[in-house]
Parts: C-alpha cells; sequence; structure tokens
C-alpha cells in the first residue's frame, strides 16, 4: 500500500487503512519470524535474572516475611490478566468496525493464554493468602472482580466455539470481550472503592512506589519477562493459526479440484 | 529441628512450581503446534507444486 492511499482527501491518515497495513498474514509472517525468537530470548533473560533475584537475594518483607515473594509471580500475573482482557477487546473493536483479518485470530489465541495467567493470578494469590489471612479465599472486591474477569475468559473461549459458522462465534465473542471490559476498572479501583482485605496497589502512576528498590528491580525484571513471555506465547499462537489456516485454503482448493488451474 | 509449618517456604514452591509448569506447557504446546503446521503445509505447498502442470 502506498503512502498516498492512506491518507484521506485531507491528507489525515485513516485509522483503518493503516490497520489494514499490518493485517496481511504474509506480511505478519515475516514480522514472527524475527519478533518471536527476540521475545523468547527478552523473556529468558529477564525472568532468570528477575525470578532468581527475587526468589533468594531480595530482603523478606517486616510484616509478611518470606511469603512476598510470591509477589514476583502474582502482580505480573495480575498485571497481564487484566492487560490481555484489553488486548482482547480492542481485538473485538477491530474486528467489529474495520474488519480486521487478524483480529479474530488473534483474540482465539489471546484467550486461552489470558485465561491460564488470570487462573495462575488466583492461584498464586490463594498460596499468598493462606499464610497471610488465613483464608486461601475470602469474597473480597478485588478477589471476586478478577473471578469475573476468569470467568468472562472461559465464555469468550467458549462463544467462539460454540457456532457452526465461525464467523458468528468471532462476532459474538468481541461483544462479550468489549462489553467484558468494564470489570477492569472495578479491578483496579476495587481496593479504593470498597472496605477489603486485600491490600492497596504498591505501585501507581500517580504515586512513588511504596516499596524498597531491592524489591522493585525484581518485580520490574520478572513483569518485563512474564509480559515478553505471554507476547511470545500469543506470537507463536497466531503465527501457528495463520499457518493452519494456509493449510486449510489449501487442502479445500484441492477438494474442489482447484490444485491444477492455480 | 525445621518447622516447615512455621515457615511459608511451601507456599513459595508451591506459586513457583505451579507457574514454571503451566508456563512450560504452554510453551511446549506451542512449539508442538507450530512444528506440526509448518510440516503440513509443507507437505501440502510440495504436493501442490507437484499436481501443477509443466510448461
Amino acid at each position: 500500500m502506498t503512502k498516498a492511499t492512506q491518507q484521506t482527501l485531507a491528507g489525515r491518515p485513516v485509522p483503518g487503512r493503516f490497520l489494514h497495513r499490518f493485517a496481511n498474514p504474509g506480511q505478519f509472517l515475516r514480522l514472527s519470524h524475527w519478533l518471536l525468537p527476540l521475545l523468547c530470548l527478552l523473556s529468558f533473560c529477564f525472568l532468570a535474572v528477575g525470578l532468581l533475584w527475587g526468589l533468594l537475594f531480595s530482603p523478606a518483607d517486616w510484616q509478611q516475611g518470606d511469603s512476598v515473594r510470591i509477589m514476583y509471580l502474582h502482580v505480573p500475573m495480575a498485571i497481564l490478566a487484566s492487560t490481555g482482557y484489553a488486548a482482547l477487546a480492542i481485538c473485538g473493536v477491530l474486528s467489529l468496525v474495520w474488519k480486521h483479518p487478524l483480529a479474530d485470530l488473534a483474540a482465539v489465541e489471546i484467550g486461552p493464554v489470558g485465561a491460564v495467567v488470570t487462573a495462575l493470578c488466583l492461584i498464586t494469590g490463594a498460596l499468598w493468602g493462606k499464610p497471610m489471612w488465613g483464608a486461601w479465599w475470602v469474597w473480597d472486591a478485588r478477589l471476586t472482580s478478577v473471578l469475573v474477569l476468569f470467568f468472562l475468559y472461559l465464555g469468550h473461549i467458549a462463544l467462539i466455539q460454540a457456532f457452526d459458522d465461525p464467523q458468528r462465534g468471532y462476532r459474538a465473542a468481541a461483544v462479550l470481550a468489549i462489553a467484558g471490559i468494564i470489570d477492569l476498572p472495578i479491578i483496579k479501583f476495587s481496593v479504593s472503592w470498597w472496605n477489603t482485605l486485600h491490600q492497596p496497589d504498591s505501585i501507581t502512576l500517580t504515586h512513588a512506589p511504596t516499596m524498597p528498590a531491592s524489591m522493585l528491580i525484581p518485580l520490574s525484571l520478572c513483569m518485563i519477562g512474564f509480559a515478553a513471555g505471554f507476547a511470545a506465547l500469543v506470537t507463536g499462537r497466531l503465527k501457528a493459526a495463520v499457518l493452519e489456516s494456509r493449510a486449510q485454503q489449501l487442502m479445500t482448493r484441492r477438494s474442489w479440484g482447484m490444485g491444477d488451474t492455480a | 529441628m525445621i518447622h516447615l509449618s512455621f515457615t511459608h517456604w511451601p507456599y513459595i514452591a508451591a506459586s513457583y512450581g505451579c507457574t514454571i509448569m503451566a508456563v512450560s506447557a504452554l510453551a511446549l504446546q506451542l512449539t508442538l503446534r507450530l512444528r506440526r503446521a509448518r510440516v503440513r503445509l509443507a507437505l501440502l505447498e510440495k504436493n501442490d507444486h507437484g499436481m501443477r502442470p509443466t510448461s
């Protein structure tokens, strides 16, 4: 696509056309060829350093003791669970509004990874809650809203597979993803809006972190590592989906007897 | 004497174990799926080229 075709008569870029530039499966395969190994390498390096630092060298908390080391897993999982769902909703908008060819495939592949990440957030939270609160689970606003997020992920996966026509499944799942985004501010502000057992955020955009650098640095490394890992998993799954789709097209073409006319 | 019930290490070990197992399972599944998709596409493309008439 030339530069001129990306612009309106007024000279402004058209978002839909700009996005379609990156919607070409061939272009995505070329991009993933170098992006996937890079993301895997980044994830491995950051996680190796961050997790070992957090597990062995970072100090124990004065109040929580060693159980604070679960934070290096729980916090990245919690952030990725919400970010993954936001990505799912963006894919829903791209699919419904601009009919982006890769958006539906991306949503299909983000869903299971997001569900696993949310499940890990809930499991590590329970394992942190038991020694601190004396209970594996409490019907606290933060915990309940994250459980709702997990069910939204499961609903999204189920909806995609619930229709014989995949396009109808994609549309229904996109609507659910967009509607479910209401849960994200509830998760974020639940500790402020309600009296919860869950502690408030230690890292915010508006205030300085309430933890020392000896904990903040390994936590940041783990966050980058897990984010790169999440991106690598989604990119790899999307790449596999594109390859499977090409194979399916070839099979269909052959079954219709068009193989020798191509 | 070690009092495991008074430490938090079992909870920490379980957290790290669960996370590493889940991430490894996802990575392994992805590797196998990618390999299967590549092999299947290569086979189909090879057969497809073989079916085309030679000029």
